[in-house]
C-alpha cells in the first residue's frame, strides 16, 4: 500500500477520517477492497494510467468504535455516499472485490443513478446451499492461503503475502489486518448474505462480473448467479486464478477492465 | 474464604490421538465422531451425582458455567442443571458463572430463568454474567466479534433493570426492542442476586467490575503464578477506582488433586492432568483470537506488550511432568492434604482471592476417583483454608443471602426474610 498518496477525508457523523488512496487522471473510478484491508495492487496502477482511482479504506477499519453506528449494510451504503460527496464525486464507476464487491452491489442497487459502470470481482453477497461460501475469518493462516489462491507458489502471491520483517512495521501490518477483518466481519459474519439477491434487480449500471475460475472461497458458480440477477451484466472467467484474480492474473484482469471501461466513453 | 466445588462437565473419554486427528477441542470437533449420546447420558448423571456429593461434603457453593460445542466442557445450559440442584434441601450457594449474555435473544430470558432459580433455591443463586469466549460467541453462535461486547452491555442493562424497576416498562436498545418488560417472577434476593463477572483478563471487564462494584473471577487453568500479573492489574484498577482491597472482590479457578501423600497424588493423577492439558486446552488459535473481539486499541496494546509476561516455560502438555505441573509452575495444586492446604493459602494470598473455585473433577476422572479426591479435600483441606481472610475482617458482600452454610449470621437473617419479617439490602 502506498501511504504517501492516501488523503484523509473527513466525514460527517463523528466517523474517523477515511484515508482514501487517490491516483491518476481521468474519469473517476472507485475501488472497494476485500475483507483483508485497504490495498493498492498493481492492477490499480494499470487503471490509474487512464482513470482517476479512489481506493478508500473500509468503514470502521481505522476506529472500531465507528461500527457502533453502522448497523448493517444500509448504514454502510450511506457512509460511502457521504464519502463520495466529500470527495466531490458525482457519477462514478465502481469496482468491488470480494466483500467490497458485495458493498459495491448494495451501493449500486441503492443509488442506482450514481453508478455508471459496475465491476464485481469474486464478489460475496449471495449464498447457495449447494456451493457454500467458505469461512475466511475463523480459519488457520495455512488454510486461508489455499482458499484465496490457486497457485500460492507464484512470486506475485508470495509478494502479496509477505510481511514486513521489522517488528514495528510488522505490528502495524498486523493491526491493520485486525482492523480490516474486524470491521468487515461486522457486516457479514458468519455468512456473507444479507438479502442482496432481492435488490440486485434494481441495479442500472452496466455490469461486468469477473471471477477467478479456481476460486475456492466464493465458488465460480456465483458468477452466473450475479449475472442472472443484475439486469445488464455479463461474466468473464479468469483462468488460472483463485479468489484474487487481480493478483494471480494481473494482466488478464487489467485487459478485461480496460476493455469494459473504455468501451463506452465517459462523457466529458 | 469461600470454596466452591466447580464442575466443568467435560467429555471424559476423548481418543488418545485426538490432537492428531482434529484441529480444535472447541467449535468444530465433529459431534458424530466424538460425542456419543449414550456416553453423555451417563456423564450427565455422574455430573449431577458429583455435584450432589460436593453439596453433602460441605463445600460453600456449587459452581456451574456455560459453554458450547466443545469437549473440555459442554455445560450448555447451567440453568437446567442448577434447577436439579436447587430442589435439594441445602444451604450451599449455587454459583452459576454464568449465563453468556450475548447468546440470549432477547436476554430477558436470563432475567426470568435466574429469578426462577433464585426463588426455587431459596435465594442461594449467584448470577454470573460472563461476556463469553470468542469460541462460544463468534464460533458456535455466529455473533460478529465486534458485536459481542455491545450485546453484552445491553443485556446487562436490560436484565438489571428487569430485576430492579417496576414492570411493565419499555426497553429500547440497539439489539433489543421490548415494549413490555415485566418478568414473572423477580428474584427472591433483593435488590437482586449478587452479580459476578468472569473473564480471561481483559481490561474492559475489570473496569466494568469496578464501575458496578461487582466481583470479578479470573478463570484460567494456569495457576496463580501465571495469574499474578493479570490479577495485579485487576487490583490496580480496583485501587484506582478508590475501592477497598476486600479479597471477595476476586475469584479464581484452580485445578486441585488430593491423595494421602504427594507421591500417591502423582501416581494417581498425572495421567488425568496430562490428558486435560493436552486435549482440553487444545483450542485452535483462529477460534481463540478473533479480530474484533477486542477493540483495535486493546489489540494494539496487547501486541506491543507481547512477551512481557515474566512467566514462560517449555510446556508439552502430553508429556508434562508432575514437577512441571505442580512444583515449578503451580498450574495444578496437588499432593497430600497438608501440601494442598499450604499451596492454596500461598495462592489465594498471592493473588488476593476470596472466592476459590476448585476443580476436583478433571475431565477423564471417574466418579469414584472424583469422590476420593473431593472427600479428602473436604475432610482435611477445607477446615484449614476456610478461615483465610477471617482475621482481617473482610465481609463477603457478594454472597447470596440464602446460602447460609458456614454463615450463622446469614442463616438467622435468611429465616426472617423467608418469613417475611425482614428485607435484605445487598
Amino acid at each position: 500500500m502506498n501511504i504517501e498518496t492516501a488523503r484523509n477525508i473527513e466525514l460527517p457523523g463523528g466517523f474517523a477520517a477515511n484515508p482514501v488512496i487517490i491516483k491518476g487522471e481521468g474519469a473517476p473510478v472507485v475501488y472497494f477492497h476485500g475483507p483483508f484491508g485497504q490495498e493498492w495492487d498493481g492492477f490499480l496502477d494499470d487503471l490509474a494510467a487512464y482513470r482517476r482511482v479512489y481506493a478508500p479504506a473500509h468503514a470502521g477499519a481505522e476506529q472500531t468504535e465507528d461500527l457502533d453506528q453502522l448497523d448493517g449494510l444500509s448504514d454502510l451504503v450511506l457512509y460511502y455516499d457521504d464519502l463520495f460527496d466529500r470527495l466531490g464525486l458525482d457519477r462514478i464507476d465502481l469496482i468491488g472485490h470480494s466483500f467490497g464487491g458485495m458493498v459495491a452491489a448494495e451501493y449500486a442497487a441503492t443509488f442506482r443513478d450514481r453508478v455508471r459502470q459496475l465491476v464485481l470481482i469474486d464478489a460475496m453477497g449471495l449464498w447457495r446451499d449447494d456451493a457454500p461460501v467458505a469461512d475466511h475469518l475463523l480459519v488457520s493462516p495455512q488454510a486461508l492461503v489455499k482458499l484465496l489462491f490457486h497457485d500460492p507458489s507464484k512470486p506475485e502471491v508470495a509478494a502479496k503475502l509477505a510481511m514486513p520483517s521489522e517488528r514495528e512495521a510488522m505490528n502495524a501490518a498486523i493491526v491493520n489486518r485486525f482492523g480490516a477483518l474486524a470491521s468487515t466481519s461486522h457486516f457479514i459474519h458468519p455468512i456473507p448474505e444479507r438479502g442482496l439477491k432481492r435488490r440486485l434487480r434494481r441495479i442500472k449500471a452496466e455490469t461486468l462480473v469477473l471471477w477467478g475460475a479456481q476460486d475456492a472461497l466464493v465458488p465460480p458458480s456465483y458468477a452466473a448467479e450475479f449475472a442472472e440477477l443484475i439486469p445488464n451484466a455479463r461474466v468473464e472467467m479468469i483462468q488460472g486464478a483463485g479468489h484474487v484474480p487481480q493478483i494471480e492474473q494481473r494482466q488478464l484482469v487489467s485487459e478485461r477492465l480496460a476493455k469494459f471501461l473504455t468501451d463506452r466513453p465517459h462523457p466529458k | 474464604m469461600k470454596t466452591i466445588w466447580f464442575h466443568m462437565q467435560g467429555y471424559r473419554d476423548l481418543p488418545d490421538d485426538f490432537r492428531d486427528r482434529y484441529e480444535s477441542i472447541w467449535v468444530t470437533p465433529p459431534n458424530d465422531e466424538l460425542c456419543h449420546s449414550p456416553e453423555v447420558a451417563k456423564y450427565l448423571h455422574w455430573n449431577l451425582d458429583e455435584l450432589e456429593m460436593a453439596d453433602d461434603l460441605g463445600f460453600d457453593g456449587l459452581g456451574l458455567n456455560e459453554h458450547h460445542q466443545n469437549g473440555y466442557g459442554f455445560p450448555i445450559s447451567p440453568n437446567m442443571i442448577a434447577t436439579v440442584l436447587a430442589r435439594r434441601k441445602s444451604n450451599a450457594a449455587l454459583v452459576i458463572l454464568g449465563n453468556t449474555l450475548p447468546l440470549y435473544n432477547p436476554p430477558i430470558r436470563v432475567a426470568e430463568e435466574f429469578a426462577l432459580l433464585d426463588c426455587l433455591s431459596g435465594g442461594r443463586l449467584v448470577a454470573g454474567f460472563p461476556v463469553g469466549s470468542p469460541m462460544d460467541t463468534t464460533g458456535c453462535y455466529g455473533i460478529p466479534p465486534t458485536q459481542v461486547r455491545p450485546r453484552y452491555y445491553e443485556a446487562h442493562d436490560l436484565i438489571t433493570q428487569a430485576w430492579t424497576r417496576p414492570g411493565p416498562f419499555a426497553f429500547n436498545g440497539r439489539f433489543n426492542k421490548l415494549r413490555y418488560v415485566n418478568p414473572w417472577p423477580k428474584p427472591l434476593q433483593k435488590p437482586h442476586p449478587p452479580i459476578w463477572l468472569a473473564g480471561g483478563g481483559s481490561v474492559e471487564t475489570w473496569k466494568f467490575a469496578t464501575d458496578h462494584d461487582y466481583t470479578y473471577s479470573y478463570l484460567s487453568f494456569m495457576g496463580h503464578k501465571y495469574a499474578k500479573v493479570l490479577m495485579d492489574g485487576y487490583w490496580d484498577s480496583v485501587a484506582k477506582a478508590g475501592m477497598d482491597d476486600n479479597p471477595y472482590r476476586a475469584g479464581f479457578a484452580q485445578l486441585v488433586v488430593v491423595a494421602d501423600t504427594d507421591a500417591e497424588a502423582e501416581r494417581i493423577y498425572l495421567r488425568h492432568l496430562r490428558n486435560f492439558y493436552s486435549k482440553s486446552l487444545y483450542v485452535a488459535p483462529h477460534f481463540g483470537n478473533v479480530p474484533g473481539f477486542m477493540t483495535k486499541r486493546s489489540f494494539e496494546f496487547q501486541l506491543s506488550h507481547r512477551g512481557a509476561s515474566a512467566f514462560s516455560f517449555d510446556f508439552k502438555p502430553h508429556e508434562a511432568t508432575w514437577k512441571q505441573l505442580v512444583e515449578d509452575s503451580r498450574m495444578v495444586i496437588g499432593g497430600s492434604p497438608d501440601t494442598v492446604a499450604a499451596q492454596i493459602e500461598e495462592a489465594v494470598r498471592n493473588i488476593r482471592v476470596g472466592h476459590l473455585m476448585v476443580i476436583l473433577q478433571i475431565q477423564s476422572m471417574d466418579p469414584e476417583l472424583t469422590a476420593y479426591s473431593s472427600g479428602l479435600f473436604a475432610e482435611k483441606v477445607l477446615p484449614k483454608i476456610k478461615g483465610i481472610w477471617d482475621k482481617e475482617g473482610y465481609a463477603d458482600r457478594w454472597w447470596p443471602q440464602g446460602a447460609t452454610r458456614n454463615q450463622p449470621q446469614l442463616a438467622r437473617l435468611a429465616a426472617k426474610v423467608s418469613n417475611g419479617e425482614a428485607k435484605v439490602q445487598a
